[in-house]
């Protein structure tokens, strides 16, 4: 099988992720990108307990995600790559040049950020982020669950619906 | 966050996705007339920390129960996190109706005692009927 849903969430494993992704693609293992989380074994713990007992979770740092990247995709499993922020998964793409698409799932307000959907906001800084994801052949779109229509960079750089 | 008033009568946080503790206080408003007993909060449109946030800004007005609807949702993540450094707080994820008509009515001692008879009443309360 492969990674089928390399996601950028800043809520990292959530009930969109388990639930509205995770049962509708079978989803096999899970692969939490995030240096804090990856050393924190309370914060391991914590996501761990969110997890179905069917799915397998891997936590990794960036250097490590990317070490083990062929390993992911290698899995007979569909699994789900999460990365809490733009800037690790632009560091992921750069780092194993095999990742095709990027799914916006959700980066919330904060200051500094502007509107672009109802799920997402972005500093100047982290769209220039998602332009270098483009320009690097990652095709970029957000899409919070399934059913929604999977909306191109373009359109969500141009502002809210 | 959406979120209701926070009468003096308070004693737990319903919180989960869209407008489901609203709604789980609704029902439970028509059943008994006693919601005020709750606070409810959505998830909808909000980061972790803010979640988290509102949670503590209710925790400081003295409630010690947290009820939310998904073990994997992001309002229990969030209560997770506060429970880390409330060891007092009762956290009870999976909420149904059940469970918060026993809560409202319970005469245990405590919130905390309240929640935790709750929740196994609204855990009997799952059942499945095939045979009529």
């Amino acid at each position: 099988m492969a990674i089928l849903l390399y996601r950028i969430d800043d809520r990292l494993i959530h009930g969109q992720v388990v639930v509205g992704w995770g049962q509708p693609l079978d989803i096999g293992f899970l692969v939490l990108v995030d240096d804090l989380v990856a050393s924190s074994d309370w914060e391991k713990e914590l996501y761990r307990m969110a997890v179905p007992p069917e799915m397998e979770i891997y936590f990794a740092d960036v250097e490590t995600a990317i070490r083990d990247h062929a390993r992911y995709a290698a899995d007979p499993r569909p699994g789900i790559l999460i990365t809490g922020d733009i800037s690790v998964m632009l560091r992921l793409v750069t780092g194993v040049k095999a990742i095709g698409s990027v799914n916006l799932g959700g980066i919330h307000h904060r200051a500094g950020r502007r509107e672009k959907r109802r799920y997402i906001f972005l500093t100047p800084e982290e769209e220039r982020q998602l332009l270098a994801l483009e320009a690097a052949g990652v095709e970029v779109t957000a899409q919070d669950v399934p059913g929604a229509r999977a909306v191109p960079l373009a359109e969500i750089l141009g502002g809210p619906d | 966050m959406s979120e209701s008033e926070a009468p003096k009568s308070v004693r737990a946080i319903v919180v989960g996705h869209g407008e489901f503790s609203a709604g789980l206080a609704s029902a439970v408003q028509q059943i008994t007339g006693m919601a005020d007993q709750f606070v409810c909060l959505s998830n909808t449109g909000m980061a972790p920390s803010d979640i988290e946030t509102a949670l503590r800004s209710h925790l400081s007005e003295g409630v010690s129960v947290i009820f939310t609807d998904l073990p994997a949702g992001s309002a229990t993540m969030a209560a997770r996190r506060v429970a880390r450094d409330r060891p007092e707080l009762v956290l009870v994820s999976g909420v149904n109706l059940a469970t918060l008509l026993d809560f409202v009515c319970s005469s245990a001692a405590s919130p905390a005692e309240a929640a935790r008879g709750a929740a196994e009443r609204g855990r009997a309360s799952l059942v499945v009927l095939e045979r009529h």
